[in-house]
């Protein structure tokens, strides 16, 4: 018997595979078919997923247009997250403020000024309970961008979805959880790497073992990008941190069949178009081959990656901001064609302030002018072929290699310690520091021109359009809801789960899951489980350098 | 002589990208640049500023708390009897450039400033001695 071969394997997945039209034309009638390209090529669904994670791709269903969002109070935040969901959003991407990101209450005082103002502050139990209230968690995905506190994040969402009825089984979404890039790009850190790794190895066990719907990592490019890499450095930096949690998985005794599959990615997409298309292509191919050949997974579900994208907030300019609704849009198509499984569209006013209800709303409608009126959706992976985004394609392949060589010789052949020692000399950091420099002097060199910054200034001086004002107030409220938890609750309880939290810390092959999650039920609130932690694992400072 | 700037983030704001590559063109610029790395509190930047003995503070900001934290860094410099001039870079919107000057700081550059005003404005915020 002869095997299937790509094509057959690809047509009996497709077959299998449901559609959401009965038939796919143009605009004027011609009909489509689902991909294109010769019968002994590549096919999307089928190894090396060059050409698109899924054999259907959107044909079966539109990617999930994910709207990130978060500012104030809990219930604030409830009631924007209310307006995406009637306006058509199908997922929930939760913002927290700063205060919440570096695992800190809002009465800190270092979080003076900063509670509410880029997301959503959120201290306890009583916080999440308002922020997810009257949406049905069972039928929704939520996904929360948090990293150091992410453990907690995820206890406190499995106590208060329980607390509604939806046990931890049926619950969707994902925690974004990418520590490395914390301290290689976004900086939000508070433990030292290894320590942190520590947490992150306890959320995957824990979701592999109880939480079949839930994506553990999302491993996320987008800020080494936004942070000034070029894009084969976003590439590579961010399968290398792929790969070190497979590593780190492997060494805790976990399958890689059981957590390869719940590893998401998470990608920029910014303003060159062909480039950003080769990247997503390219990425794709790569996983597959690595989780195939260096790692031994044998499930499908393993090798295929599969990436959320946001357009790139650095690519917006804070001068004539209205621009900023094409270049999304721009970056948005791009994410399209190259087969993304969820979007973020930016809006046109976050070069200046978080975004206004209509500037969000015109970013969402710009991804449902691509989804239903362009047509672009019919065909997957509608470049492929063509000769100059394949050879594209294979060069950001080619790039990323030599940077995994360069990773992989830190760490004496493994991926994960090398990512670490990368990072403990801050080599990631200044690779990514030379390239947004580089990109500066084009700039300013005038060989690089942006519309509105350095060229093209007419029009200028209009007024800002009006943008999200946060006040103070929101702070004032959080710190008058934070002080009656404090009261509220069972002190006797809240030092239990503390002393337990602090115990089982102290014991690394425990999983301190399961002392989250009671400690997240006492109303132990984030910047005591933090500090609990703290005590044991210390606090990593960065060695400041330019 | 060498104009001497402090660049520093202060505050939970992780945006590090501005500040490192402002820090390096001021340098292309002939200045000498000192980062005191992220975090930090108002106490600790003027405290440093001081020990430095540098001519110029630039903050950056990106995370929308300028108007809470700028003003602190400024009491604090004059709190500890100096009067080195504070300016602050990032993403403030037009309207608050009148209250941060209010309070104190005596140069606003948005996105789109270029290198050559950044340094431009730092040159002339520093007597300059024969």
């Amino acid at each position: 018997m002869t095997a299937e071969s790509p094509y057959e394997r690809w047509r009996r997945a497709f077959t299998a595979a449901t559609t959401r039209q009965k038939s796919f034309t143009t605009m004027s009638g011609i009909p489509l078919e689902p991909v294109y390209g010769p019968p002994d090529g590549e096919f999307p669904g089928i190894y090396p997923y060059t050409r698109g994670a899924h054999a259907s791709m959107y044909r079966s269903r539109l990617w999930t247009m994910r709207m990130f969002a978060g500012f104030g109070t809990a219930t604030d935040t409830n009631t924007r997250f209310k307006e995406i969901i009637r306006s058509g959003g199908t997922g929930l991407s939760t913002a927290f403020d700063m205060p919440t990101l570096l695992g800190l209450d809002s009465d800190d005082p270092m979080a003076l000024g900063e509670v509410g103002r880029c997301g959503v502050a959120i201290d306890s139990l009583a916080d999440m309970r308002d922020l997810f209230a009257d949406i049905d968690l069972a039928t929704i995905t939520t996904s929360m961008t948090i990293n150091s506190p992410a453990a907690i994040m995820l206890a406190l969402f499995i106590a208060q979805a329980e607390e509604a009825g939806v046990a931890r089984d049926r619950l969707g979404g994902t925690l974004q959880n990418d520590i490395l890039k914390e301290y290689q790009a976004q900086k939000e850190f508070v433990f030292p790497p290894r320590q942190s790794m520590r947490l992150v190895r306890d959320t995957m066990a824990f979701t592999a073992a109880a939480m079949p719907k839930w994506n553990s990592i999302s491993v996320s490019g987008y800020h080494i990008r936004e942070a000034g890499s070029t894009a084969a450095e976003e590439l590579a930096f961010t399968l290398a941190n792929g790969f070190a949690y497979v590593e780190l998985a492997r060494e805790a005794g976990l399958p890689v069949d059981a957590v390869a599959p719940r590893l998401s990615f998470f990608f920029n997409a910014h303003i060159d178009f062909f480039e950003e298309i080769a990247k997503y292509r390219a990425a794709r191919r790569i996983w597959a081959r690595w989780l195939k050949d260096h790692y031994g997974a044998t499930d499908e579900r393993s090798w295929q990656l599969r990436f959320h994208t946001q357009t790139a907030g650095v690519s917006l300019t804070a001068q004539q901001p209205e621009n900023n609704i094409a270049r999304t849009a721009i970056e948005a198509l791009a994410g399209v064609l190259g087969g993304t499984q969820s979007l973020h569209t930016n809006s046109m006013d976050e070069a200046l302030a978080l975004p206004s209800e209509k500037a969000a709303r015109i970013a969402l409608r710009t991804q449902q002018i691509i989804a239903h009126e362009t047509n672009v959706a019919h065909v997957a992976d509608p470049l492929g072929g063509s000769w100059f985004v394949e050879e594209l394609t294979d060069e950001m392949e080619r790039r990323a290699e030599a940077i995994f060589g360069e990773i992989r010789g830190f760490g004496d052949g493994s991926m994960l310690e090398g990512c670490i020692r990368g990072i403990e000399e801050n080599w990631f950091q200044g690779r990514i520091a030379d390239s947004a420099y580089q990109l500066e002097r084009l700039f300013n060199q005038g060989d690089r021109i942006v519309v509105g910054v350095n060229d093209f200034l007419e029009g200028n001086d209009e007024d800002d359009p009006s943008i999200l004002r946060i006040t103070n107030e929101d702070e004032a409220k959080q710190l008058v809801r934070l002080d009656q938890v404090r009261r509220d609750r069972d002190d006797s309880r809240v030092r239990d789960a503390i002393d337990r939290l602090i115990r089982e810390a102290a014991q690394p092959e425990v999983n301190l899951m399961p002392a989250l999650i009671d400690a997240a039920k006492a109303y132990v609130t984030v910047g005591e489980m933090m500090s609990a932690m703290a005590g044991v694992f210390g606090r990593y400072v960065e060695v400041p350098s330019l | 002589m060498t104009i001497r700037v402090l660049v520093a983030k202060v505050g939970l704001d992780g945006h590090d990208r501005g500040i490192k590559v402002v820090a390096r063109l001021l340098r292309d610029a002939g200045m000498e640049v000192v980062y005191t790395g992220l975090f930090q509190t108002p106490e600790m930047v003027a405290t440093a500023a001081i020990q430095e003995d540098v001519d110029v503070v630039g903050l950056s900001m990106l995370s929308g708390a300028h108007l809470t934290l700028a003003p602190l860094v400024v009491g604090a410099l004059r709190d500890r009897g100096s009067d080195i001039p504070v300016v602050v870079g990032g993403i403030v919107p037009n309207n608050d450039i009148d209250d941060l000057r209010e309070a104190g700081v005596v140069a606003v550059f948005g996105p789109g400033a270029s290198a050559e005003q950044i340094v431009s404005i730092i040159n002339s915020l520093v007597p300059q001695s024969l």
